[in-house]
């Protein structure tokens, strides 16, 4: 693999692809995109197979200086990695998910996905600052273009709130990256991660960079853009926004805030924990009453996000390990849930649960998959999503068992939205003739569920294959942030014979800190 | 390779097998690849059991895979294999197996029988797997995969609301208790940097005396751990205040609830407590809090199935109230008794939900037991089946011969634990479990007296008056009301359950006659036997033998009372009960009524999550965040650009433009650096 730069071509390949699709009619720009992302795809198991765990940190690095410091640098460590591997695994899916829901202007759709891939794969895997910053605010212009030419009735306002709520952000996260490239005399972000930036500029630095990220997470508040932008998407739009770009969010937390600003995550915890566990409880709760299938799943998003952020700053391994599953799962059992969701639309063109019903008895196999999503979804042990959640909450309690206690109410209330989502589509008599006449899954459908279901078992029966290369970069995280790590609530005080149990303590101690 | 391999996996492939190959393979191969997993793991099961009832087999613990490594925080795929879990190994493949035989009489004319089926097999592993964790979390995954599956089963006839509602409830209710299962785990962890049992089991006498917090409180450590891993128990168990999913769990097909609902499932929580009985035993006040919610549950449910005319109902409450014999046990220290009344109860309750379920097979789906009588002469072998089942539910047995219904040696040995314990909350419970026994007596003589004893009075019943038009309309030429019968029976002619369904009845009489006086021995007072796999209380053990006379006779004689109160209310003066209801009206409908517990809960948590949903979309995201975030920018910002033409393309191009000037900003200060 040496001298082989596989993450340019990784990010070339989508580029002319795109470029190719613009050129073409319909149905080879479907070929086209198809192919593209089925070897980015491939590049991505390549790069994957030869990613040396326990080797360098940062491993597959490219670089080649354009102009006054500004790098084209690549380069990824185990955590950008396992979301480069989400990105190529799901965009294959994306372009199956739209090769007939799609019907106008074809080739500039595909175009649109293919540039999303590559900018998406450049957010990850860029290792100068400025590099980052573009691939980051540019990766949204696609989506912007998918939700305001392709998306549904109200488009124009749905993309606009989404660009809105995003541009609000980026602007203070530049002025603060210029700060600190000023501040620290370099663009490289692995020597920024271990540059100590002074703790009281930190706070603003922190601050600006959490207004960008806490939107594209999103956490509460600002997160009213995402149930639009779902709703009005069409289901690959959806696919790749839930399963990707809120992603992006708690990337930049894990690759920025924490490791750059130890100090300033630390006094900001207590924010983070907050707007958690309300997005947690309130956005549950909204899950419960919504009538349309992809708000609902939008909402449910926002609550899943809040374990993510709830366990990045736990301060801890597990928190972070679970945070990072937590992102990988949810990536691909909401996508997952969205193409379910899709799937019904495309035959009956609304996203009204009310007119579905008793779907178990026309469509099994299609009733099979999206009981396998909900259950993963609502964190059942043996699927992903418990891995990440339990992980996730369990660094938490560490910190405050209070917060563990409001978010593990998530389980709770994620089970009663679910289960009743279900229900409504899967259960009862079939009211709707037309409902009862759809047929079940079709071949490429399939093809689309099949292999994301198959991950989702993988990662929640042997999650090693996942974790194992993140282990040494999460440790690395970790340490970095022991400088700053809060107390937790649930410190353990010496039993009464002491003497017999000071190993017990002191293994304790080890875990909460 | 190691058979409990087998054991555990084989319902899994089963499952998998009949319910992805579902209609394809059709219903008798997805049957038969299913039952014939059970029997193979029921007959590997028992050699298990009886290794360790003659002391020559040795605990271990079989490595299947790596699961998670995350910082300190490590646990794997691994079956144990320890007396504890034999016990329960028998329990659950006797029992599956037997269902899945009965249930190829009992759903033979549903269309989605491979389902039901692979559900089934599913349910086991995943009880299997819960039976044989060797840490917490692989518990957690077992608990909710019997979660997952009596979710399906319960919803099993999905079509009826009722069922999916039920199934909803039963799934999110025990969701509430393992809430305080995983923070009960994360507690775990946090004191003992592990959550593997044996070492959490060594280490938790050594904890006595240590304070955690929780929730801005001090609390003892080994306190506040059980309490919120009993929390989780409480809810799989349906104990008081999370028991309100059990009954509603009867809409399920009635072999499960005699599978999940009687025999295994429910019983996790007690499992589960007397698998961390060295944990349970490090803290006395948590060993209280489990002998009251026993005993109230045991009381509570008790006093709901004297009224409910249901029969699966009844058996369910009566289920409900006997786990709460269960939990005193171990909450007094009795685990052994608590497992040894677990065992012989999944046999005899087993046999009584599959004798309703031979009930109501022929009395044509009818389960009111207002409209059952007389049925004796009609289904004799269902009769039997069910006397054995309530002989040995009502503990019926002679004390000087030391020989009994398998109930009289498990549920006598809990009382007398329960005394001998010396305890406060031991007293208590053993007065509550005294009262229990009496109204379990003349609920469980109510139902056979209802339903086998006097006249028939089926004509009442929508079900059957539809089976008998039918027949009519079928077989018959007489004009419609051209007979009138005035024996009551409306011209049905009810019969007797297929062989399927008989010989699990055979053999689960077996069980409910012998289970009790053949392993007393082992179960109550040998030590060896349990070589440690649960906290063993040898002081107390003896004491149970030092208890007077008069507490050794108590069950028998409330069981006595109990008859025959049944006996004169249903038998000797039919219209006695109605005369004490019109006394009692009010505390009647309370009971009655469940203690109104769902409507409690509908009040308080149901209605306001929904209200409360509604109010944060509509006047918080909508109301406030929408209107002063992005809309009123958006009025601020329509007012400045009121020239552009196309709205859409305009913020295209600003947005472009801000990162074109951002850009550019930073090349330009990288170039005057």
């Amino acid at each position: 693999m040496a001298g082989f730069p596989i993450l340019s071509v990784m990010l070339l390949v989508p580029l002319l692809a795109a470029v190719a699709c613009l050129l073409v009619e319909a149905r080879t720009a479907r070929w086209t995109a198809l192919i593209a992302t089925l070897v980015n795809l491939g590049l991505g198991m390549v790069l994957w197979a030869n990613y040396d765990i326990g080797g360098a940190q940062w491993q597959f690095v490219e670089r080649a200086a354009i102009f006054s410091g500004f790098e084209w640098k690549l380069g990824i460590d185990g955590i950008a990695l396992m979301l480069i591997m989400l990105s190529v695994f799901l965009m294959p899916i994306c372009i199956g998910a739209s090769w007939e829901a799609i019907e106008k202007r074809v080739g500039e759709y595909m175009a649109a996905f293919l540039l999303m891939e590559t900018l998406m794969i450049g957010v990850f895997a860029a290792q100068d600052i400025f590099l980052f910053y573009i691939m980051f605010e540019a990766g949204l212009i696609p989506m912007y273009l998918i939700i305001g030419i392709w998306g549904g009735q109200d488009r124009i306002y749905a993309s606009y709130k989404f660009f809105l709520y995003t541009l609000l952000g980026s602007v203070l996260m530049l002025i603060a990256m210029l700060w600190m490239v000023h501040e620290a005399g370099t663009t490289d972000v692995p020597t920024l991660m271990a540059y100590d930036f002074d703790p009281k500029v930190q706070t603003w630095l922190w601050l600006a960079f959490f207004a960008s990220f806490a939107v594209k997470m999103p956490m509460w508040p600002v997160h009213t853009w995402l149930p639009d932008a779902h709703v009005q998407a069409p289901t690959a739009g959806s696919v790749i926004l839930a399963g990707v770009l809120l992603k992006m969010g708690g990337y930049g937390f894990i690759r920025f805030s924490l490791p750059m600003f130890p100090e300033a995550s630390a006094q900001f915890a207590p924010l983070v924990f907050a707007l958690s566990m309300i997005a947690v409880v309130v956005t549950s709760l909204i899950a419960l009453v919504q009538h349309d299938m992809k708000k609902l799943i939008a909402y449910s998003s926002v609550a899943h996000m809040a374990i993510v952020t709830i366990g990045l700053f736990a301060f801890n391994p597990q928190g972070l390990e679970g945070a990072m599953i937590v992102m990988l799962s949810h990536g691909l059992v909401s996508g997952a849930l969205f193409l379910c969701v899709g799937v019904i639309y495309d035959r009956l063109h609304t996203r009204e649960i009310d007119r579905y019903g008793g779907l178990s008895i026309n469509m099994p196999y299609y009733a099979l998959f999206f009981l396998l999503f909900t259950m993963a979804s609502i964190g059942l042990p043996g699927t992903s999503g418990f891995v990440g959640e339990f992980l996730s909450l369990a660094g938490i309690y560490q910190i405050s068992t209070w917060v563990a206690l409001v978010c593990t109410t998530g389980i709770i209330l994620g089970a009663a939205y679910m289960l009743y989502l279900y229900r409504r589509v899967a259960f009862g008599e079939q009211k709707n003739a037309d409902a009862a006449a759809m047929p079940d899954l079709d071949k490429r459908e399939w093809l689309l569920l099949a292999p994301i279901a198959a991950v989702v078992l993988w990662m929640g029966v042997y999650p090693e294959s996942f974790m194992a290369p993140m282990r040494a970069d999460i440790a690395a995280l970790d340490a970095r942030l022991a400088r700053a790590k809060p107390e937790g609530d649930a410190h353990l005080t010496a039993p009464k014979p002491k003497a017999a149990t000071t190993t017990e303590e002191h293994a304790a101690h080890g875990g909460a800190h | 390779m190691d058979p409990i391999l087998f054991i555990v996996f084989l319902p899994l492939l089963a499952a998998l097998i009949a319910g992805l190959g579902n209609r394809m393979i059709g219903n008798v191969p997805a049957k038969l690849v299913t039952t014939a997993g059970l029997f193979i793991s029921c007959a590997l099961s028992w050699p298990i059991f009886i290794a360790f009832l003659g002391g020559n087999a040795e605990a271990h613990v079989v490595p299947v895979l790596h699961w998670v490594q995350s910082g300190s925080l490590s646990f794997d795929w691994a079956l144990r294999v320890d007396a504890l879990t034999a016990v329960m190994l028998v329990v659950i493949t006797t029992v599956s197996a037997l269902v899945h035989l009965y249930s190829w009489g009992y759903m033979d004319e549903d269309p989605d029988q491979p389902r039901f089926f692979a559900y089934l097999s599913l349910f086991t592993f995943a009880m299997l797997m819960l039976v044989t964790a060797n840490n917490l979390v692989q518990m957690f995954f077992g608990w909710e995969g019997v979660g997952l599956a009596s979710y399906l089963l319960i919803g099993f006839w999905f079509r009826k609301p009722s069922a999916s509602a039920a199934a909803i409830k039963a799934f999110v209710v025990n969701r509430v208790g393992d809430l305080g299962f995983m923070l009960g785990i994360f507690g775990t962890f946090l004191v003992f940097n592990t959550v593997s049992i044996p070492e959490i089991l060594v280490r938790a006498p050594g904890m006595a005396g240590s304070t955690i917090g929780f929730l801005g409180y001090r609390w003892d450590t080994m306190t506040i751990l059980c309490i919120l891993l009993f929390i989780g128990a409480m809810g799989k168990s349906a104990q008081l205040g999370l028991h309100t999913w059990l009954p509603d769990a009867m809409e399920g097909p009635t072999p499960v609830s005699a599978l999940i609902h009687a025999a295994t499932m429910v019983t996790a929580g007690v499992f589960m407590v007397c698998r961390l009985s060295p944990m349970f035993e490090a803290s006395p006040i948590a060993l209280d809090v489990v002998t009251y919610v026993g005993a109230a549950t045991c009381f509570f449910a008790a006093t709901v199935g004297l009224t409910q005319w249901d029969i699966k109902r009844v058996i369910a409450y009566s289920t409900c109230s006997q786990l709460g014999y269960m939990f005193f046990a171990a909450g007094v220290g009795a685990y052994n008794a608590a497992m040894f009344h677990l065992f012989t109860h999944a046999f005899f309750k087993a046999l009584l939900f599959l004798g309703a379920g031979s009930v109501i097979h022929a009395m044509h789906h009818e389960q009111d037991m207002r409209y059952y009588g007389g049925l004796r002469k009609h289904i004799p072998l269902t009769f039997w089946a069910m006397m054995a089942g309530t002989l040995a539910i009502t503990g019926v047995g002679v004390y000087w011969l030391h020989a009994g219904f398998a109930g009289f040696h498990s549920k006598d040995a809990i009382l007398e634990a329960a005394f001998a314990s010396g305890k406060e909350a031991g007293q208590f419970a053993f007065w509550v479990g005294v009262t229990a026994a009496l109204m379990t007596s003349f609920y469980s003589w109510r139902l056979i007296f209802l339903t086998f004893f006097g006249k028939p009075r089926w004509a009442g019943s929508e079900h059957i008056q539809h089976a008998v038009h039918d027949d009519h309309h079928g077989h018959d030429d007489h004009a419609h009301g051209g007979t009138h019968h005035d024996d009551g029976t409306a011209g049905y002619h009810p019969h007797e359950s297929p062989l399927a369904m008989l010989i699990p009845l055979g053999v689960l009489t077996l069980g409910a006659v012998f289970a009790g006086w053949v392993f007393s021995h082992a179960f109550l007072e040998s030590a060896e036997f349990w070589s440690g796999s649960i906290f063993y209380n040898e002081h107390l053990m003896h004491a149970m033998h030092e208890v007077p006379l008069w507490v050794k006779l108590s069950a028998t004689v409330v069981m006595m009372l109990g008859l025959t109160g049944a006996w004169y209310a249903y038998i000797r003066n039919p219209g006695f009960p109605a005369k004490v209801v019109g006394q009692i009206d009010v505390l009647y409908r309370f009971v009655y009524n469940k203690w109104y517990f769902d409507e409690l809960y509908k009040f308080l948590f149901v209605r306001p999550a929904f209200w409360l949903g509604d109010k944060f979309w509509k006047l918080g995201d909508i109301g406030f965040i929408d209107r002063f975030g992005p809309n009123g920018a958006a009025w601020t910002v329509q007012q400045g650009t009121r020239f552009a033409q196309k709205v859409q393309s305009g913020y295209l191009y600003s947005y472009a433009l801000v990162m074109l000037l951002g850009l550019t900003a930073a090349i330009t200060w990288m170039m005057v650096r």
